[in-house]
């Protein structure tokens, strides 16, 4: 009753008077306690309330995720008999590993942190290598029809082959664990990248190529000024795809060389039925994923312009 | 001679193009002759389909015609470049350069480098500057040089793409329908302007259109095409009014009227544009 009287002068305000408006029905349902928050609300309406609710709208649905994952968590560990340890206790054991990252006992007993670094350094030299090959080769299958018409068939045939598949081909050419998981990330990061740049160049704009013939641009120029800055979100692209590939593998082929490394340290716990530490692996191995892909897609969107549309 | 260069300054003989499809020949125009004087104001105009743009590509050099030839300033028009601008419908302007890049890579190509031809010397990086600045200043867009083109109007985009092809000076301008995508008001605005800088800079302008007023406000000669496939030029017409046009006094204009009453006859009386269907 209070809250209709107190409605009508609002309501002809305008949108920001139905924002407050709004907001007052949520608070409505906030039973007794509401009286004092609606005439604080009352005095703010002109400058401008703080907008609690789409900050609860931001947060509470994926809190709610998360303590839904929890809350499964803990009940599948009550029903096995604390065989899959609680949500508690494995917090108690992550604040112990990370109090502790980087400590060395001996090549097969190090910090969590090493074992990550160990991850992402084979990710990267692997995935630099697959950029320093797929880049090229995409502008090169883009550009030119013959090497599309001879390169798309070995792609498609290989492309959809499973990385591990190729793990052992690495160990016998390079005789090392280590080269082999790089190897590996090579092959299933550089698909996504001569495809993507391929696709890109083949989409350069026919106009702003016209406009390169027109303003007759060096070689050079169209190169740098029209090519370039055009496939890049495509590339990039292309680089986000195989980043996320190359992560998602080097868990599988570091179970499989041994040595440091996140996914080797996930098949050592389960030598030593230590699940708290692979449930705290795969938490990290999701965030330091989440963390990669973010990071791509900022620059990826730092570097995508406005396209002409014809 | 001299008066050859002057009044035919950009001569098409018997220009034919075909293209090839899969369907077999498309014969898109034939029998093309046509004759545009130093400073003129041609208007390309006719239904959608006709061939128009095919011609502004074989004058820009973007394509080679299968027969006939094309000359401009008494030289075979042999491939693209600097000397025939051309101000593209959807503006073509290189979205991550900002408006003054834009213009400065036309500006750069062109002066940057000692030019054989006319002998004139290289322009340092200031003189280059300066001329990318006195474009987009005639242009009125000198507060949006460092803005991308996204972040400025589809008229203000427009305005860049004749500021880029002005500040090459070149012998010709090409407009292909250069105000098409634009509302009333913004072409009528744009327009004006452009009566302005062709008067300032004695342009010779060929443009793409289909708006009839466009044509007759903007003209020196009216190019009238029939209908495609195999189009050619049905008519020209002479614009005999007196520059400078004031588009408001012309609305009252009897011959202005009379002038846009020819063009509506031959576009829908007697070339009214039956569909196809396809």
């Amino acid at each position: 009753m209070v809250s209709a009287i107190f409605h009508s002068p609002l309501d002809t305000i305008g949108p920001q008077a139905v924002a407050t408006n709004a907001h007052q029905n949520t608070m409505k349902s906030i039973a007794a306690n509401a009286m004092p928050t609606r005439a604080t609300a009352s005095k703010d309406v002109n400058k401008q309330p703080y907008d609690w609710r789409s900050l609860w709208l931001a947060v509470l649905p994926p809190v709610l995720g998360f303590g839904l994952l929890v809350g499964i968590w803990a009940l599948v560990s009550i029903s096995t008999a604390s065989s899959i340890p609680s949500p508690a206790d494995t917090f108690k054991q992550a604040v112990v590993i990370f109090s502790d990252p980087f400590y060395r006992n001996g090549p097969n007993d190090q910090g969590l942190g090493w074992n990550i670094l160990a991850s992402l350094q084979r990710v990267a030299v692997g995935f630099g290598l697959a950029a320093a090959v797929g880049i090229p080769v995409g502008f090169a299958v883009g550009r030119f029809k013959f090497l599309s018409r001879m390169f798309n068939p070995l792609i498609s045939l290989l492309r959809p082959v499973s990385p591990l598949a190729w793990l052992p081909i690495g160990l016998l050419v390079f005789k090392g664990a280590d080269p082999a998981a790089i190897w590996t990330i090579f092959i299933c990061s550089i698909w996504p990248m001569i495809i993507n740049t391929a696709v890109g160049v083949q989409r350069v704009p026919q106009d702003y190529m016209n406009v390169a013939r027109v303003l007759n641009l060096s070689e050079w120029k169209i190169v740098t000024k029209i090519l370039f800055p055009s496939v890049l979100p495509y590339m990039l692209t292309g680089v986000r795809l195989a980043v996320g590939t190359a992560w998602l593998v080097i868990v599988a082929a570091e179970m499989l060389t041994g040595g440091v490394g996140i996914g080797f340290w996930v098949w050592d716990e389960w030598n030593n039925l230590n699940v708290k530490n692979i449930i705290i692996a795969i938490f990290v191995i999701g965030i330091v994923g989440l963390i990669l892909e973010y990071a791509l897609i900022k620059i990826a969107t730092a570097f995508t312009f406005e396209e002409v549309k014809s | 001679m001299h008066d050859n260069q002057t009044t035919k300054f950009i001569d098409i003989v018997h220009v034919e193009q075909t293209f090839k499809t899969k369907k077999g020949p498309f014969c898109a125009l034939r029998d093309i002759n046509l004759t545009v004087a130093k400073g003129e104001f041609v208007a390309l105009i006719g239904h959608s389909g006709c061939g128009k743009s095919t011609l502004l590509n074989l004058i820009a050099g973007l394509t080679v015609p299968t027969q006939g030839h094309l000359l401009c300033d008494n030289r075979e028009i042999a491939g693209p470049g600097p000397d025939r601008a051309v101000v593209f419908q959807n503006h073509s302007l290189l979205p991550w350069l900002t408006c003054f890049e834009n213009v400065y890579l036309g500006v750069e190509r062109v002066f940057g480098a000692a030019n054989k031809s006319t002998g004139a010397p290289s322009e340092n990086k200031a003189q280059l500057m300066a001329r990318t600045d006195a474009a987009l200043a005639l242009v009125g867009l000198t507060p949006a040089a460092q803005k991308r083109p996204g972040e400025i109007s589809g008229g203000m985009k427009q305005r860049v793409g004749i500021a880029r092809a002005l500040a090459m000076e070149p012998k010709v301008l090409l407009m292909d329908e250069p105000f098409g995508a634009l509302d009333a008001l913004t072409r009528a605005k744009l327009q004006d302007e452009l009566l302005e800088i062709v008067a300032r800079t004695h342009s010779t302008v060929v443009m793409v259109t289909h708006d009839v007023d466009e044509a007759v406000l903007l003209s020196d000669k009216i190019v009238m095409m029939t209908n495609g496939p195999s189009a050619t030029i049905g008519e020209v017409l002479s614009v005999k009014l007196d520059r400078p046009r004031n588009r408001v006094q012309l609305a009252e204009d009897r011959q202005y009227v009379l002038y846009r009453k020819a063009v509506i006859d031959f576009l829908y009386t007697r070339q009214s544009h039956v569909e196809k269907a396809a």
